[in-house]
């Protein structure tokens, strides 16, 4: 089971923390805080996992991957391969950049709920549930599509 | 116009699906990024908060704007701020019609909220209506929030709707449900055990989203209940083949892959129902192959599958084929660049040891580097994989390295691991007593305050018991070697509490027993401790009970006893302490040293912390005493049983127990007090039963043998006192020997030179020893390689060092306890012959000189020679045994206190009856009990009643000591 993903740049600031286990909010601030000092004290070329009990409790295990100004952490247990989940934050990545075409650091935060959107297309309640980028880019189109909708029918109404 | 202009610019913002944010949240992102230090970062969110709070009590907000401003509020939650006042809002919004707001309103709530807020329940109404809607994205927000807001006792709310759901035409809301479903299996089975077989259903779903969904849940009823899905292995099989030969739809492909993901899970289930069924894993072999073969091992997605392969092969009935295949897998993750794959491959490779323990010889370089790897994780995985493959011929270099590992890091947590594990692998495979003992020291003083108290315990233990069964020499040897590391350790700042205490133990049981260090050298050391650690009571209390046992050892042998001034200038503090413990003990030292030689035996014997003491847990001996208060008008006593609650704590602590047990509100009235029946021998005799909890966790352990009997010689008393080791493994002394060790020695088993050696694995011949030496310049000889034979080929590979002589013993799973014994013949053979062993491929690491970067394994067993000659004299001293002296040692966590006026009178008439109460008061003791054993007795007796009967301890109490001094 996933326990949480964030992403966080490389200043520390959180861009997007969502945690599927309920956490107090100081709980949680605790937990990134934590989590961005490991991986600021990571050098470059070395592994993308860190055992995360010492942050999360036993059996848990946090796979990171950094994107130009960003990191992708996603902390799981031992039910997840890491390699997997290094692959689904790739997925989830690649996902964003067909949605924002070149995705960067901006279109996270400015465009959040379309973010949470996503993720939660992915993954549903702590479970991996849509693996394939067409699939989810599919459904976060067909929902931003109804949004679309009332607005052309008025468009169309004042129009004519 | 105007509003035409809005909504084109909606439109055009609508591009980004509606989700389009104002420039106030720009505004407000940017600043923050600008922001130069957390506390301006701060400030601008309180002022953000400041006028969200007023903004959305505004009356009549149109929705657009209301939504723009939760979602602000969302974000000035991650950024850690409480937005609390916002929640409300939230939930109305869940409420409202159009889709964008909802989906708004549920993704602000489930961010919120947990599932057992006050909030809820106006959402659930809620769900129930948008489960049921027509649209199918608000069903799926719906289900969206179903995951993460409904718990146990809402479950019933949605339940039926969500089972309608499964049959829902769209597969994106089916995908949902089943997760929803399988959410609420894990919150509560019970609530949805009928429905569990709705998740076989699906996973005949037409839709391969749907399927791969359903394996989540399937992965995890298969891991708690095997064998009920037994029957699926087939179904998975064939369905984990066809994702492999491509039937997927092209969109499942992932990197050239075709459904990675889909294939890991179902791997990773078909281990589980594989694992120790051979009929189950024989139909798995084929297609279990067939992906090894399929794997592409240029990505990274290919590895995971293989990596996955590789846990599958490893867990399910073994296959040689397979394992094979694994083992390649192994080899290519290991001499791979990529840090993540010799991650993946160390840690494939500790689970395939398990079934091929020769696997690893082929990659003990690679491990090696590892090892040595400047990425911390793969560090710790590779010691993990070491620990796993530990055995007694390794375990040196092992726990070196680990030691020396948990030296360097400062994260606590992992410290704390590493030093049980270096514990417990000491415990288990340690070559000899005084090697233990080393290693110990070095866990101690580096992470004493870490390591569990009962390792600690173990270690006296084993001190004060010994090790060889038949052999006291040995077992003083070991003592004295344990007291000279001590002296020595004492002189470094700054050891850690528990460290010292078990010092201060062994140094006043054993301090003086070889007769090397005279008694003021050790109290003296001793009152040093006290005096440097003066802010640590339960040291102190350590050091005042050693420096009792060192003063009654004196007296015992007839030696007179002369204090030295800076004990008495410490003593004289104690007596006043404000620990009525340490006073106590105090007292109880000055009450010792004025006894003669007969007594203080009696009630001090040396090394006596292993007898076994016996405890009359009736009170038998009461009963005397009883039957006169009866016959003198007394009440009899009535068991807490069957008295009605009055004035006994511990009573009203089980009607609450059972208040809560029970759950509901107590409807009938409350009876009438009845009229309290106060016994003469009240509690205080049952206190040792039960016991309240104490603050310090010692103290509850310790003293309840305590309190039953401080007589000098019960017998329970020493299993209790024997530093309580129930719960942890007695491992020590074992010695196992496994048979994965030997897979090298067999090569080598030929005996040449007439070496009697008892067992193979060391057995060497000079055959192997010439070609071994003709080989020696063959490889380049690097430390590497050393280590790494240390680590595999079985530490014996070596030569003539002191080192080699003793490693000989060590393996022989038949001398096991006897390797002190046999150790001098051991040397001389060892100094004759040259022993080789290692299978061929490990004969190439040049140098013969491997164990250099052991020292330990030479260290103790000089010490051990040096030690031979003080320690054989040792014998007469340690005579008749008691366990007195750990009793001392028990007073330590006890806090003293006070007690009702009351209380002491009956406890008094109590103490009156002094020797005959005692149980083991054999005659010889009893002097010393008139004199001690009741009043000790007694104050316990009082300190528990007084915790029983819920009196916090305050000041000193002077009638206890005059009790006490008689």
């Amino acid at each position: 089971m996933i326990k949480a993903v964030m992403v966080m740049n490389t200043q520390g600031k959180t861009r997007l923390a969502k945690f599927y286990e309920y956490l107090p909010v100081e709980k949680q601030q605790e937990l990134i805080r934590g989590i961005f000092a490991v991986l600021c004290s990571r050098a470059e070329n070395v592994s993308n996992f860190i055992d995360a009990e010492s942050i999360f409790g036993p059996d848990s295990r946090l796979v990171y991957k950094h994107f130009a100004t960003l990191y992708f952490v996603f902390v799981f247990d031992s039910s997840e391969n890491e390699l997997a989940v290094l692959d689904l934050i790739q997925v989830f990545v690649e996902t964003l950049d067909k949605c924002f075409q070149n995705v960067c650091e901006l279109d996270i935060v400015f465009n959040y709920s379309k973010v949470h959107t996503i993720l939660d297309e992915m993954i549903f309640g702590g479970q991996v549930v849509e693996t394939s980028s067409s699939e989810i880019m599919k459904a976060v189109e067909e929902i931003s599509k109804s949004f679309l909708y009332p607005f052309l029918l008025c468009l169309s109404k004042k129009t004519c | 116009m105007e509003q035409l202009k809005t909504i084109g610019r909606e439109l055009a913002m609508g591009s980004q699906g509606g989700f389009y944010q104002s420039k106030e949240f720009l505004d407000l992102v940017k600043s923050i990024g600008e922001a130069r230090s957390k506390a301006e970062e701060d400030r601008i969110v309180l002022g953000e908060i400041e006028t969200l709070k007023r903004r959305v009590s505004e009356p009549d907000i149109p929705k657009r704007k209301m939504k723009e401003y939760i979602l602000r509020l969302v974000y000035v939650e991650m950024l850690g701020h409480d937005a609390s006042f916002g929640y409300i809002h939230a939930v109305k919004m869940t409420h409202d019609d159009s889709l964008l707001v909802k989906r708004t309103g549920y993704l602000a709530v489930t961010l919120f909220l947990n599932e057992d807020h006050d909030l809820i329940i106006l959402i659930v109404n809620t769900i129930q209506k948008d489960l049921k809607s027509d649209n199918y994205l608000v069903v799926c927000a719906a289900l969206n929030a179903v995951c993460k807001l409904i718990n146990e006792e809402t479950i019933p709310a949605v339940l039926p709707q969500v089972v309608d759901l499964l049959a829902h035409p769209k597969e994106a809301v089916r995908k949902k449900a089943i997760m929803a479903l399988h959410r609420f299996y894990q919150k509560s089975p019970s609530s949805v055990s009928h429905l569990v077989s709705n998740f076989r259903k699906r996973l005949c779903d037409n839709d391969p989203g749907v399927m791969g969904a359903t394996l989540c849940p399937l992965f995890e009823l298969v891991s708690t209940d095997v064998n009920s899905y037994k029957d699926l292995v087939i179904s998975f099989v064939s369905i984990l083949k066809q994702v492999a030969e491509r039937r997927l739809p092209k969109a499942y492909d992932y990197h050239q892959m075709p459904a990675p993901f889909i294939q890991i899970k179902l791997l990773k289930i078909l281990a589980l129902l594989g694992s120790g069924d051979k009929q189950a894993s024989e139909n798995m072999y084929t297609v279990v192959g067939d992906i090894f073969r399929k794997c592409d091992s240029s990505s990274n997605i290919g590895n995971a599958v293989l990596y996955e392969c590789i846990c599958c092969v490893s867990s399910i009935y073994p296959n040689p084929k397979l394992l094979e295949s694994a083992a390649d897998a192994i080899s290519r993750f290991l001499k791979s660049d990529s840090h993540n794959l010799k991650y993946m491959g160390i840690d494939a490779l500790g689970r395939l040891i398990k079934i091929s323990p020769e696997i690893a010889e082929q990659h003990q370089l690679a491990v090696i580097d590892c090892l040595e790897d400047p990425d911390d994780t793969l560090k710790r995985k590779t010691f993990e994989l070491l620990y796993k493959m530990t055995k007694s011929t390794n375990v040196e270099v092992i726990v070196d390295r680990m030691i020396d590992y948990m030296i360097s890091i400062n994260d606590n947590h992992y410290k704390t691991e590493i030093a049980s594990r270096c514990v417990e692998l000491a415990e288990q495979f340690a070559p000899s007593n005084q090697w233990f003992i080393l290693i110990m020291n070095k866990v101690f003083e580096h992470a004493g305050d870490l390591v569990n108290i009962k390792v600690a315990h173990n270690l006296m233990r084993l001190i004060a018991e010994g090790f060889g069964e038949d052999d006291d020499s040995a077992d003083s040897q070991l003592r004295s070697s344990a007291v000279d590391s001590y002296l020595h350790i004492l002189g470094e700042p700054k050891i850690p509490s528990v460290f010292l205490q078990l010092i201060c133990w062994v140094l006043g049981e054993y301090g003086t027993a070889d007769g090397k260090y005279s008694a003021s050298y050790i109290t003296g050391k001793l009152s040093d401790v006290a005096e440097a650690y003066s802010n640590d009571e339960t040291v102190k209390a350590y050091a005042v009970t050693a420096l009792m046992k060192i003063y009654a050892f004196e007296i015992a042998a007839g030696r007179k006893v002369d204090m030295l001034p800076e004990c008495q200038s410490l003593m004289e503090q104690f007596l006043a302490s404000h620990s009525t413990d340490l006073q106590q003990r105090a007292y109880e030292l000055q009450a010792v040293i004025g006894l003669d030689a007969h007594a203080v035996e009696s009630i001090m014997p040396s090394d006596a912390s292993c007898e076994d003491i016996e405890v009359d847990k009736a009170l038998s001996f009461l009963n005397g005493y009883i039957q006169d208060s009866i016959e003198k008008g007394a009440q009899p006593y009535i068991p807490e049983s069957e008295r009605s609650g009055m004035l006994n704590i511990s009573n009203f602590r089980n009607q609450d127990h059972h208040g809560a047990s029970s759950h509901g509100l107590k409807f009938e009235a409350y009876e009438l007090p009845k009229q309290t029946v106060q016994s003469r021998i009240p509690p205080a005799t049952l206190a040792s039963t039960e016991f309240v909890p104490v603050p310090e966790p010692m103290s509850v352990r310790e003293s309840y043998p305590t309190t039953i009997v401080p007589s000098a010689s019960s017998d329970a008393e020493s299993t209790e006192l024997k530093l309580r080791l129930d719960g942890v493994q007695k491992k020590w002394g074992r010695q196992t020997h496994s048979p994965a060790t030997s897979t090298s020695s067999s090569t080598s088993k030929k005996t040449v030179n007439g070496i009697k050696q008892v067992d193979g694995s060391n057995t060497s011949n000079s055959s192997t020893w010439e070609t071994y030496d003709s080989r020696k310049h063959v490889e380049i000889n690097s430390e590497k390689q050393k280590l790494a034979a240390s680590l595999f080929g079985g530490s014996s590979k070596t030569e003539k060092k002191p080192a080699t002589g003793h490693k000989i013993s060590k393996p022989s799973s038949h001398m096991v306890e006897k390797s002190h014994v046999r150790k001098s013949s051991m040397e001389i053979a060892s100094e004759k012959k040259a022993l080789v062993h290692q299978p061929p491929d490990l004969l190439d690491f040049g140098e013969p000189t491997v164990q250099s970067s052991d020292p330990p394994s030479v260290d103790p067993f000089k010490e051990l020679e040096g030690l031979l000659e003080p320690t054989t004299q040792l014998g007469s001293t340690a005579a008749a045994a008691t366990n007195s002296p750990d009793i001392m040692g028990l007073f330590t966590e006890t806090p003293g206190g006070t007690h009702n006026k009351d209380d002491s009178d009956i406890l008094s008439s109590l103490s009156k009856q002094p020797v005959t109460n005692m149980v083991g008061g054999a005659t010889s003791t009893q002097v010393a009990q008139s004199s001690k054993g009741p009043n000790r007795k007694d104050s316990l007796e009082k300190d528990s009643l007084v915790r029983q009967m819920g009196v916090t301890p305050s000041s000193p109490n002077p009638n206890l000591f005059k009790d006490l001094l008689g």
